[in-house]
Formats: C-alpha cells, sequence, structure tokens
C-alpha cells in the first residue's frame, strides 16, 4: 500500500529521533520508541496525526532476551479509518515508564491492568492498584517466572501424593 | 388423597426418628441461586419443566444463603470468589450440603493456573462431586439423588 508508505514517512519526518525505528509487516505500522518519549509520540499522534483513540495497551514478557517487556499502545484514527502501534521496551531491571493517563483517560485501568499482571510501575499514575488479583495478592502472575500450572496434574498413580498436599476445608 | 384409599386405614406407623428426620430433610432440600459458569447453565436446565427438579422437592432455588440449605457450586471458583463463597456457605443455617458441580468446581478442571480454586473441596466441605464438563441435568440429578440417599443416612448428632 503507497498510503502506508507514505503515512510511515510522514511520521519519521513529524517525530524526527523520537522514533528509533519503524516496522512495517503486512501493513502494519509499529513506531519503536525510546520509553522516556512515549508521552511526547502519543501526544503529537493524538493531536497532530488524529489518532483520537487507545484501543488497547498492553506488555509483552520476551522473558530470556534484555529488554524484557515490550509495552504496546494501539491507537486508531476513527476519522481517517487507520491503525497505528507504538511499541517501547523496558529493562527487566528498570520496569518503569511514564503514565499516559494524561493523553488517554482509558489508560487509567489499562495501566493498572499491566501493573497487576506484569508489574510495570507507571510513574505519575494516579491510582495505580491492583485491579485483577486480589489486593493481598502477592507477586505479578502473567510474568514468564510465575509457573503455568499451580497443581501437579492428577494421574492414577499420584492421586495421593496430590490429595495430601492439598489444604481441604474443615466445616 | 390417592394413596391412604388405596391401602385402607394405615393407623400408626412406627419408624425411629432419625430416619423421619432424614427422610424429611431430603426431600426438602432448597438450593441456592448461585451460579458461577456454564455450570449454571445446566443447572437452570435442571430446574426447568424438561428435567424438572420440582420432583425431588427442590423447585425453589433460594436468592438468600439464610433460606437455603444446599449449595450446588456450578462453575470454576476464581480465587477472587473464594472468600465469598466462604461466606455465602457460613451464612448458611445448619443442616447444610454442598454439591460441586462439574470438573471445574471439583478439582479445577482444565484451568490448572493461578487465578483458579483447584477444587471447591478446598474452601468448603464437598458431600458429592458431580463430573461433566459441563454435567447433562441428568448427572447432576443422579448426584442430587447420591446426596438424598446420603442425607437420609446421617446420624442427628452431626448437626449437633
Amino acid at each position: 500500500m503507497s498510503d502506508q508508505t507514505e503515512l510511515t514517512q510522514s511520521y519519521i519526518t513529524a517525530l524526527g529521533d523520537a522514533v528509533s525505528e519503524v516496522v512495517v509487516f503486512r501493513d502494519e505500522v509499529t513506531l519503536i520508541v525510546p520509553k522516556a518519549r512515549v508521552v511526547e509520540v502519543l501526544t503529537h499522534l493524538r493531536d497532530a496525526q488524529k489518532f483520537e483513540m487507545l484501543s488497547d495497551e498492553t506488555c509483552v514478557d520476551y522473558y530470556p532476551r534484555e529488554p524484557r517487556f515490550g509495552m504496546i499502545y494501539q491507537l486508531t484514527s476513527l476519522s481517517r479509518g487507520m491503525k497505528v502501534r507504538v511499541k517501547a521496551m523496558l529493562s527487566e531491571y528498570d520496569a518503569t515508564l511514564p503514565s499516559v493517563v494524561g493523553v488517554y483517560r482509558n489508560a487509567n485501568w489499562l495501566e493498572r491492568e499491566i501493573y497487576d499482571l506484569m508489574g510495570i510501575v507507571f510513574e505519575g499514575h494516579p491510582d495505580l492498584r491492583r485491579i485483577m488479583m486480589p489486593l493481598d495478592w502477592q507477586g505479578h502472575p502473567l510474568r514468564k517466572e510465575v509457573p503455568v500450572t499451580v497443581e501437579e496434574n492428577a494421574f492414577s498413580f499420584n492421586r495421593e501424593r496430590i490429595d495430601a498436599g492439598k489444604p481441604f476445608a474443615q466445616e | 388423597m390417592g394413596l391412604e384409599q388405596k391401602l385402607g386405614d394405615m393407623g400408626v406407623v412406627t419408624t425411629s426418628l432419625e430416619k423421619a428426620v432424614g427422610w424429611a430433610r431430603s426431600n426438602a432440600l432448597w438450593p441456592m441461586l448461585f451460579g458461577l459458569a456454564c455450570c449454571a447453565i445446566e443447572m437452570m436446565s435442571t430446574q426447568a419443566p424438561r428435567y424438572d427438579l420440582s420432583r425431588f422437592g427442590m423447585e425453589l432455588m433460594r436468592a438468600s444463603p439464610r433460606q437455603a440449605d444446599l449449595m450446588i457450586v456450578a462453575g470454576r471458583v476464581s480465587r477472587k470468589m473464594a472468600p465469598v463463597l466462604r461466606n455465602l456457605y457460613d451464612q448458611m443455617p445448619d443442616p447444610k450440603w454442598v454439591i460441586a458441580m462439574g470438573d471445574c468446581a471439583s478439582c479445577g478442571g482444565v484451568f490448572n493456573n493461578y487465578a483458579v480454586v483447584q477444587g471447591v473441596d478446598e474452601i468448603v466441605p464437598v458431600d458429592v462431586y458431580v463430573a461433566g464438563c459441563p454435567p447433562r441435568p441428568e448427572t447432576l440429578i443422579d448426584g442430587i439423588i447420591k446426596l438424598h440417599e446420603k442425607i437420609k443416612s446421617e446420624p442427628l448428632k452431626k448437626w449437633q
């Protein structure tokens, strides 16, 4: 799509060095941005490029790799009928980045969800509490170091072993 | 009505108090209106005219735990729901029974992960486990009949 190429070029010229890389895969444009400049890039895309809506904000754990976490912002432009993805990589040892609640207000709960499940800390978030897990939950369950299963799978030969370790309720 | 005329004058029937109480309890169970997931759909269908749970004296699903004596845990219980479920169980007056309906309530089922309780017997004492994903209404009715048998043979002193 020539449209797409033109647009990609326009992002690069408008944003300058705020975009470190542009990836186009099957007509999907991804702007890779350093984490300190996410707010600036999203503000530009909202105001100048008419991406009015934050469709989704999410995070990916690429565990053995460093930087480990990929923060992803999916933007939609209703007036132009287009989508763009903004991605910022975070180190495991410094998993913080500025909150974008000031740019898109629906990021509030999305960022709480990411904090809850992935443990990314958003600086400047108005109310960074857990949203999915119980408030006294320890750890962040969607991180890859968390085991997938909590209980050994039951077979006929290990039934007793599972029952021995299971906290059965009393009256 | 019909029965006395057929039998003539029944006069006096002797039985033990334990048996009489067990019979009365088992035939007037009131389940709690409490569905957590897809098993609840089968539970509703069990109640509906085709399978007709009122044949077993339990046509009323009580919306309040204080009026119920049977809890049918229909569906997977998330860790966040677990304290709520235990709270509802504690609010039910004695005597009370629990049916774990379906694989998820019995042992976690396919949800062997951090978010789901691995069997509702970790939170409340379960009397009957009903297998199936979800169990058909016949299976649930079979579990209920098993529970009836259990209640009939329970000693009176158990609920003191």
